[in-house]
């Protein structure tokens, strides 16, 4: 009798043209917690699909062995039955319904179709504490902020008796605090004998929770580790196929002038025209710098770039921009891409792309001047143009005619920067420039922010992940509730140094 | 990226050799060739069943009944791609006919403003202009699209009506008007007589006997021809001196071939008819034009690209309240130009002119694939799907299908050609 909540043998599944897995095996214990590693595209939601019926028996080769039992799920609602429950990395709750209705969605207290709102609120409130939730069953979700959304999730799926939990990227938009409290909740299950598999990016986060890790590469299982030969250097090595000496590429930064500056930045917030978002901010980045922006999530980092950026962000803007001492006017987008910016948008496939065109169509959108005359498109031109930063930015595809929204997520990221630095601008801004992607092309990002830098561009880049800030920056700002709470060289800075900044800041701000 | 190696360069190794093959553009046109078939086989259909439907005189018919559908298709789609939709088309093209007639007919403007050529350009401007003023609010104001012109469409229905006076029609309008429809293009080369045709016993020639062809036509016909010909030749030959594969010679030559000799099919039987009709010629133009805007122009490009994703169009650096405007002011003065269209075919205006075409042209556009979603709709599948819905109509009169049944048969052939679509993207 093994101790085996699931066992996934030899599990294969082929889409058209691609095997997406090829005998995959997975074994997870009664009680864990279990992570799962690879590189985007490795096949490990794939893999959660298979197990939680998406893709439903008979579509895959393999067995998928639960409590002893041969499973054959014929879709999500036969897996829930059993216990499984899978929360996705995109939440799927419904904005304008309340947390109470979100979690019972489909599964109300009711009588011959009637709701009983009652018993809803108060289970809905029960499931709460236990999650560590302190808000009102009745708050629409779309007024809650992402972290409380995750946890919402997770009430649900604990509405539902969870036995084997899923999470895909939880803390993949989380900020550091958010995502300390749902690693403790993890744990905390862990405790009441709930199983759960994340896949996580993280692998500070994997180190800490994780009892095994198996790690999937190029859909085939690499290994398994136990919580004793668990280390980051250990699954990046398995997960790129090679050891890594340096996660950041070296680099000799050549800084000159300051070359960018904006002065008394402030704005406020779009709809509650009172509330002010952004909080007089002054900065500068010189010539061939690359300038990190710190925060938690929610400090205006984003706001911050996109009112700069064409004002596509509040309202009261006030402020001055300057680029190499003149005052430059950055009032719509089209402006600010002719004086030389660029925003590269932490949001990919809000913001970032037409997921539905393909990669030479989007490469070229936001510089269609570069590749025609008089309004008309030279084809071939823009051929070259696409073809040229397909290389360049080494996106992996067959062809620039493949659609953005097939790609995966590091290759989008690299169209998206493509599509900007095809623009040819003069300053960077880079918002969470690798959310959400692997180890392997982190690093092909971080060589081309290297690579413009030494080009003698002037680059900011907003991260949540402090340790990327410290590996590619040269100078760091720390942001807090919509002010610069702190400055500092990146050699003297270090991850402490950064929070303590955030805390003494905390509320300190005019 | 870099020259330097870096411990990814492994990475970089799993690429698949870069091919220079634009695959995409024979994918893409799979749908449209797919299309066209399907067009086909319904024409063969109809020829087979009725025996009548490649008739000359019925082919210029054809044309002459759906060209107003196929001119308002080519704004619709850029609406549709844009991500919107327009309900006023049928009853601004009502609306804009009701005008024309009045300016030509009731009112004493007389002279330089009786002119019907005059009227007609006095008429696409003011369709502009209903246009902006339904783009302003769905542009400017973010008013969903839906709701403006499906308010656009009750208020020109209501002014159609108004301006004729209640119930009455005005006409009849002037002869020159109406050959912008039921007229063909004069014959300045002259005719040539393959068959003399057969005289009866009084002298008269007997209609459909002897072969006379229209030399314009026919001249037209065979430069349009040579002028796709050479020029496909042409983009080949580029595109392999800069490095690209073209598509492959064999799949190109037997496409060149069966387009081309359809095309001296269809201008063939124009030609032992009456030559090619005008409006045939004024829809030409503009899908010409619609083609090259759409797959070959920044504003064109721009469409697609805020259908597709308005916010990343916005963060693009694209102005897409101005876009949405000029898309709307396009759809406005195509629909003007269906309400002449129409105007000029019944030879007067009636109040009901254009009712319900909306929904025809809006087929049309989804027949050819478009997205309802936006982003997605080519011009020359939208051109088909017209002639699809005009084919059917045109073909189930002939069969004496009942009125109440060719509707039900239409709206099965929109349902069945969206849900095959659909399936397939799924699918694939």
């Amino acid at each position: 009798m093994s101790s085996y909540i699931l066992e996934m043998h030899d599990i294969t599944k082929t889409f058209p043209g691609v095997k997406a897995l090829s005998n995959v095996n997975l074994k997870v214990e009664e009680g864990e917690i279990h992570a799962i590693c690879g590189e985007n595209g490795a096949g490990k939601s794939t893999l959660m699909k298979v197990l939680s019926g998406v893709y439903p028996a008979g579509d895959y080769d393999g067995k998928i062995i639960y409590r002893g039992q041969e499973c054959h799920f014929r879709g999500i609602h036969d897996s829930e039955e059993k216990g499984i429950v899978i929360i996705h990395q995109e939440l799927a709750l419904v904005p304008m319904l309340s947390i109470a209705e979100n979690i019972f969605l489909g599964n109300e207290h009711a009588k011959f179709g009637v709701i009983d709102w009652d018993a809803n609120e108060t289970r809905t409130r029960e499931l709460l504490k236990k999650v560590g939730l302190s808000e009102d069953p009745k708050t629409l979700i779309t007024n809650i902020g992402t972290g409380k959304q995750q946890l919402v999730e997770i009430a649900k799926a604990l509405s539902k008796e969870v036995e084997l939990l899923i999470l895909d990227e939880p803390t993949a938009s989380l900020s550091e605090k958010d995502s300390q409290a749902l690693l403790d909740l993890l744990l905390e299950f862990k405790r009441q004998g709930i199983t759960s598999i994340i896949i996580s990016h993280k692998l500070n986060e994997i180190n800490r929770v994780a009892d095994h890790v198996t790690v999937i590469r190029d859909g085939r299982t690499i290994e398994t580790l136990d919580r004793s030969q668990i280390s980051e250097d250990r699954i990046i090595t398995s997960m790129v196929g090679r050891s890594l000496e340096d996660r950041y590429p070296p680099r000799e930064p050549k800084i000159g002038d300051v070359f960018f500056e904006v002065k008394n930045w402030s704005v406020y917030h779009p709809l509650h025209a009172d509330r002010q978002v952004i909080k007089n901010i002054n900065l500068n980045v010189r010539k061939g710098e690359v300038v990190g922006i710190a925060g938690l999530m929610g400090a205006g980092r984003t706001e911050f770039a996109m009112s700069l950026f064409g004002r596509t962000y509040g309202r009261k803007i006030t402020g001055e921009v300057f680029l190499k001492g003149k005052p430059i006017d950055v009032s719509t987008v089209g402006k600010a891409a002719d004086r030389g910016l660029a925003y590269v948008t932490e949001d990919r496939k809000v913001f970032g792309l037409n997921l539905i065109d393909d990669i030479k169509n989007n490469i070229t959108i936001a510089n269609l001047k570069g590749v025609s005359a008089l309004g008309v498109i030279d084809d071939l031109k823009e051929l070259d143009v696409a073809n040229d930063y397909r290389r360049k930015t080494n996106i992996r595809s067959p062809s620039v005619f493949q659609k953005t929204g097939n790609l995966s997520g590091g290759n989008q990221q690299k169209v998206v920067l493509s599509k900007w630095l095809f623009a040819d601008p003069e300053v960077l801004i880079l918002d969470e420039p690798t959310r959400g992607i692997d180890v392997g092309a982190k690093y092909e990002i971080y060589t081309i922010i290297a690579r413009l830098a030494a080009e003698g561009k002037a680059i900011i880049v907003i991260s949540s992940e402090m340790p990327e800030l410290l590996g590619i920056s040269d100078r760091i700002y720390v942001m807090n509730e919509g002010g610069i709470v702190g400055e500092m060289a990146a050699s003297e800075a270090s991850q402490e140094k950064i929070m303590r900044a955030i805390v003494r800041g905390e509320g300190k701000v005019a | 990226m870099t020259d330097t190696p870096t411990p990814q360069s492994g990475v970089a190794q799993d690429v698949p050799s870069a091919p220079r093959v634009p695959v995409s553009s024979f994918v893409s046109n799979l749908r449209e060739y797919g299309l066209i078939l399907a067009l086909i086989a319904i024409m063969v259909f109809f020829q087979l069943t009725t025996g009548t439907l490649f008739k000359p005189v019925n082919l210029s018919n054809l044309v002459q009944q759906n060209s107003f559908i196929i001119v308002m298709a080519l704004g619709m789609l850029l609406v549709i791609v844009a991500g919107h939709i327009d309900l006023s088309v049928g009853s601004v093209a009502g609306f804009i006919g009701a005008l024309a007639a009045m300016m030509m007919v009731i009112w004493p403007l007389g002279g330089f403003f009786g002119n019907p050529l005059v009227v007609s350009i006095i008429c696409l401007i003011i369709g502009g202009a209903i246009g902006a003023a339904q783009g302003y609010w769905i542009a400017y104001h973010r008013i969903p699209s839906f709701i403006v012109t499906l308010g656009g469409m009750l208020v020109f229905r209501g002014l159609c009506q108004g301006l004729l006076g209640g119930g009455s029609s005005v006409g009849p309008l002037p002869d020159g008007f109406k050959q912008l429809s039921s007229g063909f293009l004069p014959d300045l080369i002259g005719p040539l007589t393959l068959v003399e045709p057969i005289v009866n016993a009084a002298g008269k020639t007997i209609v459909g006997s002897g072969i006379v062809l229209h030399m314009t036509t026919i001249v037209l016909g065979i430069i349009g021809v040579l002028a796709y010909v050479i020029s496909g030749i042409s983009s080949r030959r580029t595109r392999e001196s800069r490095g690209y594969q073209a598509e492959p010679f064999g799949l190109f030559l037997v496409k060149t071939l069966v387009i081309s000799a359809l095309a001296l099919f269809f201008v063939y039987q124009f030609a032992v008819y009456r030559g090619f009709p005008i409006v045939l010629v004024v829809m030409g133009i503009l899908v010409a034009i619609f083609v090259f805007i759409t797959r070959h122009t920044t504003i064109g490009r721009r469409v697609y690209a805020m259908g597709g994703n308005i916010k990343a169009a916005q963060l693009s650096g694209i102005k897409t309240e101005r876009l949405t405007l000029l898309v709307f002011i396009n759809m406005g003065v195509l629909s003007a130009l269906g309400g002449l269209i129409i105007a000029a075919r019944l030879g007067q205006a009636v109040p009901a002119a254009g009712l319900g075409s909306e929904l025809d042209v809006i087929a049309a556009v989804f027949i050819g694939g478009a997205s309802a979603m936006g982003g997605v709709g080519q011009v020359i599948s939208t051109v088909v799907g017209g002639f699809i819905m005009g084919v059917m109509n045109n073909g189930m009169s002939i069969m004496g299908v009942n009125v109440d049944w060719q509707q039900v048969v239409k709206g099965l052939v929109l349902l069945g050609a969206v849900i095959f679509d659909v399936y397939n993207k799924n699918k694939g």
